[in-house]
């Protein structure tokens, strides 16, 4: 996820200080990781070093002194580039919970116990998730936030389901080399 | 909802064989007054077995079902079809609508049938129609609809005779992801303000992660239960 981009693209709709621009990202984004404020400050600074923002000047407001950003000709043509790019489909996912299976095997562990733990674990947020989003007045923007963990965590299930029908087949590959 | 009380409706060791398949071998479930409980497992699994055997409708070979202190494995059919009027409320994957009959119709029947006016049965059809969105429909037949209103003229015809229980059977199995999706809002969220218990089964875990809890069957026996009780 290229948070200098999202930032960006929050400047796009007007100046803004960096405060507000992750109270902006986390309301835009309510299930993704709300942003730290040492995050936004630093990908500030360096649009700022790669001419793709600049400093508009200093908004105090009543309160502390705060820079105000404003993004540059060649970060709104950075930006026109990087939203129409295609993001690369993974070729290998990080697969956290094959490599748990394998290591099961090798160490002589109980992969299939291993499986079905990990599928109460999925199905468990799959449940946190579904209340989220089906809580009346949801937004549209957390509805598909939800919706989009959900598909992610439905994957992992079939597959999951698919490997523990397969764990004999698996064990006899993994200990024979 | 809470492990202490007494279970609304349990199914105990049941046994059932559809010819030489064993489809149920020792399947035990309970169902607490107004939770949403998920009843997943492979197609095979005996999942749609244990629903019909839960809802009176097959009779289990061995074991037992108890509905607020009734045998529904062992009572007369009379007092059964009487329980399935008033208490309990079913949706299948294809709704199962009568063709000739108007949306309406369809939802006020089992109301005329547990004795109500037709004029009452049609009034309170057309609010349930209402609430889930096909009131525009009302005068249409089922063969006039889309999947997705037939479906939701089911679960007013489910819900119409405010059940205690409703039995659903991949309810959005023959729906495409989206209508599914409002479905499943609709029927917890009409069932939770109602304080009808859900009884689903389904093979889709973005369905059955609509539930409070999970029983999952492998091979007619329940494997696991997760979730809150």
């Amino acid at each position: 996820m290229s948070t200098r981009h999202i930032l960006l693209g929050l400047l796009s709709s007007g100046p803004s200080h960096g405060y507000d621009l992750k109270r902006r990202h986390d309301e835009r984004f309510p299930q993704a990781r709300p942003l730290a404020y040492g995050q936004v400050y630093t990908t500030l600074q360096r649009l700022v070093r790669d001419a793709l923002a600049e400093v508009e000047g200093t908004d105090s407001d009543g309160g502390p002194e705060r820079t105000v950003y404003r993004a540059t000709e060649d970060g709104e043509r950075e930006l026109a580039r990087w939203a129409g790019e295609t993001a690369p489909p993974a070729p290998f996912v990080a697969n956290e919970i094959f490599a748990k299976v394998v290591v099961a095997i090798l160490s002589g562990g109980d992969p299939a116990a291993y499986l079905l733990r990990q599928r109460d674990a999925h199905m468990a947020r799959m449940r946190e998730l579904t209340k989220v989003k089906t809580t009346p007045g949801a937004d549209l923007a957390t509805v598909l936030s939800a919706d989009y963990a959900l598909s992610h965590l439905d994957a992992d299930l079939r597959w999951m389901t698919t490997t523990a029908d397969r764990l004999s087949t698996l064990t006899a590959e993994v200990t024979a080399r | 909802m809470s492990a202490t009380t007494e279970p609304l409706l349990a199914a105990r060791d049941l046994v059932k064989a559809h010819g030489r398949t064993d489809a149920l071998r020792g399947a035990s479930a309970e169902l607490h007054a107004g939770e949403v409980l998920a009843v997943t497992g492979p197609s095979g699994s005996g999942k749609s077995t244990l629903l019909h055997c839960m809802a009176g409708i097959l009779r289990p070979d061995g074991g037992s079902v108890h509905y607020e202190g009734l045998r529904l494995d062992t009572c007369t059919e009379d007092r059964l079809s009487a329980l399935r009027r008033t208490d309990f409320g079913v949706v299948f994957q294809f709704g199962q609508l009568i063709p000739e009959l108007t949306l309406t119709d369809n939802v006020a029947l089992p109301l005329m049938l547990a004795g109500t006016s037709r004029r009452e049965a049609r009034a309170r059809a057309g609010e349930w129609l209402g609430r889930f969105g096909v009131g525009d429909r009302a005068d249409a037949r089922p063969g006039e609809l889309s999947g997705g209103q037939a479906q939701r003229g089911a679960l007013a015809r489910a819900l119409v005779t405010g059940p205690r229980v409703v039995f659903a059977d991949e309810p959005t199995g023959a729906l495409d992801s989206l209508a599914g999706e409002q479905v499943m809002t609709e029927l917890v969220s009409a069932a939770r303000a109602s304080g009808a218990a859900v009884l689903l089964v389904t093979h889709d875990a973005r369905v059955a992660a609509y539930a409070d809890r999970e029983i999952r069957l492998a091979d007619g026996r329940a494997a696991v239960t997760e979730g809150a009780v």
